[in-house]
């Protein structure tokens, strides 16, 4: 709970193990790179091995999507792809906070939460492929739709979460009755109004709202730097939204630092900015050539903290799992792609028949003229 | 039941009709709570409904338009007030790039039952950016619907029809014309939102407008019926879609069509109907369509705004032009 008698209350937040954090904490991290579990000043994890090694599994299939879509978009079977490569932590870690009353709203990278939330990826395909708009049930799967225009979905988010305080369902006595709000945006759209405004409401409102941001250093060509000059989770302070940083690689303190944060909102006792420290190994999308703004070095660098290999590394060693789960999971993994690489090309030709039902509720007069005008016009060339 | 009210009662009227009908409707927007509104439409309905249902925002109009579209995706019918016409442009992208395509990009899975209202229009010696006519950068958006009333009937029955309505509505106020009373039937909707309405008959020409211009064209036709012209006026009411119909019927029955409206020239709703009318009765037509509006520069100082507006002469004159024919 945040304490209100100084003006930096808001960087005083209690951890659910009663332990007092402040802003200064620079880097949540509980499993290395090497693959070493650590304990945390202010965070430990909760979970037992069989977690961790649902979120290794989670994390393998998300980035043979992730690989596969990128090669049919090499292909010419996908009109553009952005890549998570090197996301999956940031993305399984949260997605694995999510409870049964909560909504995510993701940007449009969140590809490995996509298919924890039950996404079929051939439907996430369907946009990149441009057969179709946003295929996907929102409210079945409480995966809200892909936003790219950037940081425009914070304030949904937000907007949401006051709904969801509305509806009675932040701060029951009952935990199973409390729901929240979990939004991603990356490091770029920090500098959106869009994201701007989502923390002042959230803010005012106190609403149960998760702001996570994959800060994977580069907003297409542009480093972190040009968004900002202090590490991006102070911002949020300065909104009064208590703020943290997390190594956005570790799978285990990114699932810590989200159940926490989530757990305050559903409590009623509001947001949380989490900055997802973490990196873009690929491209911004297919379109993108990184050799052009960025040094071979850096990414080396950032391959050394990969963030399956770390826990691979770490369920090897305490033997929660072995080769055998590997390869049963790499085959899972293998039937992913077949049914990708098989199901893309069998995905139906959209007909703009399909969409002119779906600009308003009731197709107005001049847009049922224009649509009939147009079937006659396609036609007349079949008669001829 | 019939009672006399300034279009500002009567919105005020709507809203909280509105509110009582459905608990699901709440009000968002800059000063709408205590205050009532810098034009007090909101006045005492939070009181009356609480801080849950009727929220002061923070001064941020695209922060006030994308938590709306957010609560309307949890199934609240939100109505935002923006505080005046030349600010809509901070919420422009939400409302252009979100709101309108929701239904649209979610392949109807989603909808937004949204109402933004604006006071627009000039001709109350305001500051800059305080007069402004934005209609043709919403009506140019498929998936909005743009409406506009011109009378205290229409505000009151028209604003609960756009809550009601499960796409998003841009709601225009004309404010020139909220202290002006009118009568107002509370037992039913007179017409349907999307409906033109016919406010004078005419056989000689059709004047089209909306919003603060009925007034004003109603009075030049009143004016040119002195000299025996028998003008007829059609308040557009919707401006997307377009009720063509009575449009259509009008101009093929008098021959001439002149347009009227606050909003600069180029590219507004005038040159839309105009097109229109010249593809559906080019050869009923006795004169070419004519528009009436404001000149192709940003709005210039109050003291100038009765020679930058429209008014009844250059109506009057315009309906000469047309004759001339």
């Amino acid at each position: 709970m945040t304490t209100t008698e100084n003006p930096d209350a808001s960087e005083t937040v209690v951890t659910p193990g009663g332990t007092t954090i402040v802003r200064s904490e620079e880097f949540i991290q509980l499993l290395t790179p090497e693959g070493e579990r650590v304990e945390g000043e202010s965070f430990s994890y909760a979970h037992d091995d069989a977690t961790i090694a649902a979120a290794l599994r989670h994390m393998i299939l998300g980035r043979r999507f992730d690989t596969e879509a990128t090669a049919l978009q090499r292909k010419g079977q996908l009109g553009l792809w952005p890549p998570s490569l090197g996301q999956e932590a940031a993305q399984v870690g949260s997605g694995a906070a999510v409870r049964d009353l909560d909504e995510v709203f993701p940007s449009y990278r969140e590809h490995s939460l996509a298919l924890m939330r039950g996404v079929d990826p051939l439907d996430m395909l369907k946009t990149f492929r441009g057969t179709s708009m946003v295929d996907w049930d929102s409210r079945a799967t409480r995966f809200h739709l892909y936003s790219f225009v950037i940081g425009t979905q914070a304030l949904h988010a937000t907007g949401y979460a006051m709904g969801l305080q509305r509806d009675g369902l932040v701060g029951n006595d009952d935990p199973d009755a409390n729901g929240a709000v979990l939004v991603y945006f990356g490091d770029g759209a920090t500098s959106q109004g869009d994201v701007n405004e989502a923390l002042v409401f959230a803010a005012s409102y106190q609403a149960p709202v998760v702001f996570f941001v994959q800060n994977n250093q580069w907003a297409i060509s542009e480093p972190i730097e040009l968004q900002s000059r202090i590490p991006l989770y102070r911002r949020a302070v300065g909104f009064g939204i208590p703020s943290l940083r997390v190594d956005g690689n570790d799978v285990l303190a990114v699932q810590a630092v989200t159940e926490w944060a989530l757990d305050r909102a559903r409590r009623g006792e509001g947001p949380t900015f989490i900055e997802a420290f973490t990196y873009r190994m690929g491209a911004h999308t297919t379109s993108d050539d990184p050799t052009k703004y960025r040094r071979r070095e850096e990414e080396a660098v950032w391959r050394t903290k990969d963030p399956i290999e770390r826990v691979r590394t770490h369920l090897l060693a305490t033997g929660a799992i072995d080769q055998a789960w590997l390869d049963q999971v790499d085959a899972e993994a293998d039937a992913l792609g077949v049914r990708i690489r098989e199901g893309v090309g069998q995905l139906p030709e959209p007909r703009l028949e399909d969409f002119w039902a779906l600009t308003y509720a009731k197709l107005p007069p001049a847009l049922a003229e224009q649509r009939d005008a147009y079937l006659a016009y396609e036609a007349s060339f079949e008669e001829a | 039941m019939t009672q006399t009210m300034t279009m500002a009662k009567a919105l005020n009227a709507g809203l909280r009709r509105a509110l009582e009908a459905d608990p699901k409707v709440l009000l968002a927007g800059e000063d709408i709570g205590k205050l009532g509104g810098v034009f007090r439409i909101t006045e005492h309905l939070q009181r009356d409904f609480g801080e849950d249902r009727v929220v002061d925002s923070p001064l941020a109009e695209s922060g006030i338009v994308g938590t709306s579209l957010g609560l309307a995706l949890r199934g609240y019918r939100p109505v935002v007030e923006i505080q005046f016409d030349g600010f809509v442009w901070p919420a422009f992208d939400q409302i252009v790039s979100q709101v309108s395509r929701m239904r649209f990009r979610s392949l109807g899975r989603l909808s937004v039952p949204m109402v933004i209202r604006i006071p627009y229009g000039g001709a109350i010696g305001a500051i800059e950016h305080h007069s402004e006519s934005p209609e043709a950068y919403f009506a140019h958006t498929p998936g909005l619907v743009v409406v506009s009333p011109s009378t205290p009937l229409d505000a009151y029955w028209m604003i609960q029809q756009a809550i009601a309505s499960d796409d998003p509505v841009i709601f225009l106020e004309p404010k020139r014309r909220y202290h002006e009373k009118g009568e107002v039937d509370l037992s039913e909707p007179p017409l349907a939102m999307d409906a033109a309405r016919v406010v004078l008959q005419g056989t000689d020409a059709t004047i089209l407008t909306y919003g603060p211009m009925v007034k004003t064209c109603v009075e030049a036709a009143l004016a040119a019926s002195g000299e025996g012209r028998s003008i007829e006026v059609v308040d557009l009411r919707s401006l997307s879609p377009l009720d063509d119909a009575t449009i259509r019927a009008s101009v093929e029955k008098t021959g001439r069509a002149i347009v009227v409206h606050e909003a600069v020239r180029t590219g507004g709703l005038g040159a839309e109907v105009a097109a229109r009318l010249q593809e559906w009765c080019f050869y009923s037509l006795e004169a070419p369509v004519l528009r009436v509006t404001a000149y192709d520069m940003p709005y210039p100082p109050s003291r100038v705004e009765k020679n930058y507006l429209p008014d009844l002469d250059r109506i009057l004159d315009a309906v000469d032009r047309s004759m001339a024919h």
